[in-house]
């Protein structure tokens, strides 16, 4: 008798909380919605004249949670397609791809001027597409390149990680390094970011310009790379750089080198270089204790902006965003200000 | 007769342990082999000054030290209610969060701050316990199903406590957690696994919380016939755990001073579980033995170092962790050792029987 409660008490609880979350979703929904018509309602009453019209734009992208770099790509959406600057934003956010595509959908029907698209998934967005195309929506896509033919958008700003990578490990060789002996921590195998910055290192490895200490994936797992580095330190290797994929196992290889007293930094014996620019990190360059970080640059939406308002030309549709990387020796508090991500 | 039951008993206890002890020693034997210098102990002078003690040794001993905590509250978890619970890292990583919002949250980082924020973090991993426990003992779910809820959504939910990206914590006494106290050779996470065990050691000393742990795991209906309650060991059993995870996730933030969601005790639940198996507990609840358990997260800590140090292929290290350890499990299993008494028994038996025929 008992257990027939339990079970009922069960199926209650899984029948609630399926409509729990189907009420969030569509509340957040409707929310959105609310939203839209909400400054619809307010453009209507606050602009009458037609040269205070507002560009609408709207964002599918991923959602801040994702990453530091999405959090940093979604502000920087939402601050450059502000009001202030002549758009009316409407933005979707969702790791899934059919999700994303339901909202493209949502914002052709209405009736946005330019579509901005990051996709979860590199296929299935043809029809969107085309249905946007013959609406006379521009599609602009950034950070991701999605699978179409390159007449169905205008331009793709994205990232190139090879690039990203090369630039690391070119500043790396201006050290000038009488011996370059190289603990590199990989990220998680076969992701992006770790593909294109371990594939300017390997390079180095293979003309015998720099040598391999030791190479191991840390997952991006800050307490692993630490573990990594004390047991080159414990085995008595010679080493001179640390090329972490980024910051977070870059911090983790500092922490093993300081508890073993080994002096770091610029001028120092060790130098460290990390990848994602985060605040934090970069406050480390500014103390001189680590030397290079690279970043996979999640500002798309000036250059974005720059075509919608005819001050750039595309010329190649696929536009590569340039990537930054900082010397300790040059970084500015006012860079970190601009270019950090996190807090 | 009773001596010879003594002595039965004593090599039954010694038989859970033997598989781990063994393993540690091929691990151990295998390093001195490929590198004697394998275990040689240093003090080095860290960049504050401090004298403290280095070496590979020193490396899986400290390094070992979350996965021991998480495996004695697992152990405890598994012997209670059959079933594990794979929602420790996420659990660890709200745990961590916490821990890193309260003392963001202060003006100032000082010794009661410090103590306060691991309280709430105790309490905060402790409810997510409790709410484990509740689908578990009172709702009857199988626990890997129950805390596969945690496992999905812990992790978002450690991104909501601090918004994103990885906030850093600049404190001595944090960094003392995951590191050393000054003065003190000895890393501070080994230091806190003691303490642990010998809380452990106590409970099981002045409660019969070992007792009415097995015999809830045994069989539930008989323990409650014997006026235990399973349904309450099966949660307090969870809520320790909960302690374990609170602890294990702090030392993780202290070690590095910052609380990174995603990678926080990253896959520890697995390795918990292995760490549990390979001490030679059931997986189906019932006795334990939590040294066994603790033994077992030293051998798969040996076994990464090990790998690291002989530098082998990141990709690599994965599928060789793998062969060693289905060698151990194996060679744990029910089957493997019963044949093994079966072929030892065979052997007294004729050894008896020919001194039976010189003599």
């Amino acid at each position: 008798m008992k257990k027939r409660f339990n079970v009922l008490l069960l199926a209650a609880i899984l029948v609630l909380s399926f409509a729990l979350s189907a009420c969030s979703s569509s509340s957040s929904d409707n929310k959105s919605t609310e939203a839209t018509k909400g400054t619809e309602a307010t453009k209507s009453t606050e602009a009458p004249k037609p040269a205070d019209k507002l560009i609408k734009v709207g964002v599918v992208n991923n959602p801040p949670s994702e990453s530091g770099y999405r959090e940093a790509n979604v502000k920087d959406m939402e601050a450059v397609f502000s009001k202030d600057n002549g758009y009316e934003l409407k933005t979707a956010y969702s790791l899934k791809n059919d999700e994303q595509l339901q909202a493209a959908q949502g914002f052709i029907t209405d009736g946005v001027e330019y579509l901005l698209i990051s996709a979860a998934e590199t296929t299935g967005w043809d029809e969107v597409l085309k249905k946007a195309k013959e609406a006379g929506i521009k599609v602009y896509l950034f950070d991701r390149m999605i699978d179409v033919s390159e007449d169905l958008y205008e331009a793709a700003v994205v990232s190139d990680m090879a690039k990203e990578g090369d630039t690391a490990v070119q500043w790396l060789l201006d050290q000038k390094l009488d011996e370059y002996n190289v603990i590199h921590i990989q990220g998680a195998m076969g992701s992006d970011a770790q593909i294109g910055r371990t594939g300017a290192l390997d390079k180095q490895f293979e003309s015998g310009k720099m040598n391999k200490v030791v190479q191991q994936t840390a997952t991006w797992d800050e307490a692993e790379a630490k573990k990594i580095v004390e047991t080159v330190i414990n085995s008595g290797k010679d080493f001179n750089v640390i090329y972490a994929e980024n910051d977070g196992m870059a911090k983790g290889a500092v922490a093993a080198l300081d508890e073993a007293g080994i002096k770091h930094g610029v001028g120092e014996k060790v130098i460290v270089m990390g990848f994602d620019c985060n605040k934090w990190a970069l406050r480390e360059l500014l103390a001189q204790k680590w030397n290079y970080d690279g970043q996979c640059s999640p500002f798309q939406a000036q250059i974005i902006s720059d075509i919608i308002q005819g001050k750039k030309t595309v010329t190649d549709k696929k536009i590569i965003n340039e990537e930054k990387g900082f010397d300790a020796k040059t970084l500015t508090q006012a860079d970190i200000d601009t270019y950090g991500l996190g807090e | 007769m009773s001596k010879k039951a003594a002595k039965k008993g004593f090599t039954a206890g010694l038989g859970q342990l033997t598989i781990p002890l063994v393993a540690i020693a091929i691990l151990v034997i295998f390093n001195l082999i490929r590198d004697p210098s394998f275990f040689s102990i240093e003090i080095k002078h860290n960049i504050d000054g401090n004298s403290v003690l280095a070496g590979n040794l020193i490396t899986v001993i400290n390094g070992a030290s979350e996965l021991a905590i998480l495996a004695m509250g697992m152990t405890l978890v598994t012997a209670a209610c059959g079933g594990q619970d794979i929602s420790v890292g996420a659990a660890a990583a709200i745990a961590g969060s916490v821990f890193v919002k309260v003392l963001k949250s202060g003006a100032s980082i000082n010794a009661g701050t410090v103590i306060l924020a691991f309280l709430l973090a105790c309490i905060v991993a402790m409810i997510f316990g409790a709410f484990n426990g509740t689908l578990v003992a009172v709702f009857n779910i199988q626990p890997m199903i129950a805390t596969l809820i945690l496992y999905t959504c812990g992790r978002s939910i450690a991104y909501w406590i601090n918004g994103g990206a990885t906030p850093t914590v600049d404190s001595g006494i944090v960094k003392a957690i995951g590191g050393f106290i000054p003065g003190v050779p000895i890393p501070t996470p080994v230091i806190i696994v003691v303490v642990m065990a010998i809380i452990f050691k106590l409970l099981f000393h002045f409660t019969s919380l070992e007792l009415l742990t097995q015999s809830v795991g045994i069989n539930g209906s008989a323990a409650r016939l014997n006026g235990i309650n399973p349904t309450f060991i099966k949660l307090l059993s969870f809520i320790i755990l909960g302690v374990c995870v609170s602890v294990a996730g702090c030392i993780g933030v202290g070690r590095l001073g910052l609380i990174n969601h995603e990678t926080l005790l990253l896959d520890v639940e697995m390795d918990t579980i292995l760490a549990v198996a390979i001490g030679g507990n059931n997986l189906g609840g019932g006795k334990f033995k939590i040294l066994g358990s603790i033994i077992g997260a030293y051998v798969i800590q040996t076994l990464t170092i090990t790998l690291y140090a002989m530098n082998v292929s990141s990709t690599d290290v994965k599928a060789y962790k793998a062969i060693v350890i289905i060698l151990l499990v194996v060679i744990g299993s029910p089957v493997v050792k019963k044949k093994f008494e079966k072929f030892m028994a065979g052997r007294a038996s004729k050894k008896a029987a020919s001194e039976a025929k010189g003599a």
